[in-house]
């Protein structure tokens, strides 16, 4: 009980330094929205990346070092697939942008599924009594996307050009333009929050896979085909991440450095809110979008121009100084 | 009566730990089997050995007259084996509910099986929406047994449910898994004497990874040098 009002405190506390600096930065209302909105949607981002690597490493105890790959590949394959040329060309087939987008997210999502399904039963599978060798393995799988990314698309960063629905619209507050496509994924990742949250509490699989957080070995012994629950989970967090970075792809755009960036700042979100824990993944996920976008904002027109990128370890380091274990986590 | 379960000569490892050297058990259809012996005997590793999570190098187990020594554990399961192990392994973060709920095999296990576990245990019934964590050591292990009970199975496998326990709760277990057998087989590990010759109507003892001598639980205690000599105690 006083760990969970301790950890309230320090969330509420958090939010408040970093809204309060938000303010403080801004010279209209306009500009502090605009700060708040851009925390949120990397917070979403976050979350897509990190929700997976959270439950996969509870349940599996593998920390996946590709799942920003994923992310990198899907926001690659949704730029392919929504851009002339490339590898998938939907321009003849789908010449309506918005339908080419949703046909772009969904062939992301499904690649990643695949590549995630191929991860977990091919070369997962045979060492999970070897946690160094996943270490080794995931962190190897990395680097062979990355290559095989650079060998697909080249090295040079694409940005979005095809302009559809949601992407091109604005909307304004304060006498300011909010881009809607940023309110969109904010809305689409706290969907998302919410939906994965009541599969985790309500349905059976959501049971399987809190109790399997637990002990495994005792799941085995109540008849649960353990590794069938892991494929899947390990599938469903590949997916997210692809799917994260295809819907991340027509404001970020697809280059190689997304992969490490988000998986960097996917582990400082984890381990702040508790390795394991869904709620955690998803304050924590919010708390560095925040920081990053508050950093941003705080290091336009200094010399400082590193203070994003730091800040969320700054965060992280903070936040395990008082509490070990982080936010949500449990002290075993 | 036909033999439910024949575990012959298994040998198990842990590490390089050579535990069971050599362990055979057989449990007959109906009523209950007690595995006695001293600590660090063998009897959790041959409960464990029996559930698949040790594998047994040598030796052959077979169930219902199906060998089923290298099945994956939850395949065992599946045949109709419900695992109470040492120490409970409750979920301590699900609720009474998900626990028990966790256990179907067959979706509405739980409904049908609700009642039956409740006469039995009726403080589950008001402790039902509790996380598993917030109950006492007691209620834990009326859990533990109430989970195997939730789908059909045909034998038990339970360690030491007496372990930790107050003697009131002791005797409200006692009376539970005399009820359950009528409906089911159980082999049950106890290292109180008093607990095993209430329950058992047959015994087999584990000294130092063998099984010696077993037989029926009547003659065993009649015979005091025997107690004396396996279990130390009189």
């Amino acid at each position: 009980m006083r760990a969970q009002r301790f950890s309230l405190l320090a969330i509420v506390g958090i939010l408040l330094f970093l809204v309060g600096v938000a303010f403080v930065n801004s010279n209209s209302p306009g500009d502090f929205g605009i700060t708040l909105l851009s925390g949120l949607f990397q917070g979403m981002l976050l979350f897509l990346v990190a929700s997976g690597l959270s439950i996969v490493f509870g349940l599996m105890d593998v920390l996946n070092l590709a799942q920003g790959s994923y992310f990198m590949v899907g926001a690659y394959i949704a730029y392919d697939a929504q851009h002339p040329g490339g590898v998938i060309d939907l321009m003849g087939a789908l010449p309506d942008p918005n339908v080419r987008f949703i046909a772009a997210v969904a062939i992301a999502v499904a690649s990643g599924a695949l590549l995630g399904y191929m991860l977990e039963r091919g070369l997962l599978r045979p060492l999970y009594s070897r946690p160094i060798f996943q270490l080794v393995l995931t962190f190897g799988v990395s680097l062979i996307a990355l290559e095989a990314v650079k060998f697909i698309w080249t090295t040079t960063p694409y940005s979005w050009t095809e302009l559809f629905g949601v992407r091109e619209t604005f909307f304004e507050l304060f006498g300011q333009r909010f881009s809607t496509y940023r309110l969109f994924v904010v809305a689409i990742g706290g969907v998302l929050i919410v939906a994965i949250g009541v599969l985790l509490q309500r349905t059976r699989i959501g049971i399987i896979i809190r109790a399997g957080v637990e002990d495994r070995e005792m799941v085995q012994a109540l008849g649960i085909n353990v590794r069938a629950v892991f494929t899947l989970v390990f599938t469903f967090g590949c997916a997210i991440a692809a799917f994260g970075g295809a819907i991340a792809a027509p404001f970020l755009g697809a280059s190689t450095t997304l992969g490490s960036v988000f998986l960097l700042q996917a582990i400082s979100v984890v381990v702040l809110g508790g390795m394991g824990s869904y709620a955690g993944t998803a304050v924590g996920s919010v708390l560095v979008g925040l920081s990053i976008a508050v950093a941003q904002d705080t290091a336009i027109g200094t010399s400082f121009a590193a203070l994003p990128s730091i800040t969320p370890m700054l965060l992280l380091v903070l936040v395990l100084l008082v509490r070990p274990s982080g936010l949500f986590g449990n002290t075993r | 009566m036909t033999t439910l379960l024949d575990v012959r000569e298994i040998h198990t490892f842990i590490g390089q730990f050579h535990i069971l050297e050599g362990v055979s058990v057989s449990v007959q259809t109906g009523g209950i089997t007690v595995l006695l012996g001293r600590n660090g005997a063998g009897k959790t590793t041959t409960l464990r050995s029996i559930m698949g999570l040790l594998a047994p190098t040598r030796g052959s187990i077979t169930f219902d007259g199906a060998p089923i020594h290298g099945k994956r554990p939850h395949a065992i399961a599946q045949m109709g084996i419900g695992y109470v192990p040492e120490h409970r392994a409750i979920f301590k973060g699900l609720s009474v509910r998900e626990n028990l709920q966790l256990a179907e095999r067959q979706r509405g296990d739980y409904a049908r099986k609700s009642a039956f576990i409740f006469e039995l245990f009726p403080d589950l019934a008001r402790l039902i929406e509790l996380p598993g964590g917030n109950l006492s050591g007691g209620q834990q292990q009326m859990l533990a047994v109430a989970r195997a009970l939730v789908p059909d199975n045909r034998l038990l496998l339970i360690d030491e449910p007496s372990e930790g326990l107050a003697p009131v709760i002791i005797e409200q277990l006692i009376a539970a898994i005399q009820r359950l057998s009528d409906q089911v087989s159980v082999l049950l590990v106890e290292q109180n004497f008093r607990v095993a010759s209430k329950l058992a109507q047959r015994y087999v003892i584990i000294e130092e990874g063998h099984s010696p001598i077993s037989g029926a639980m009547p003659d065993l205690m009649r015979d005091q040098a025997l107690v004396q000599r396996y279990l130390g105690v009189a």
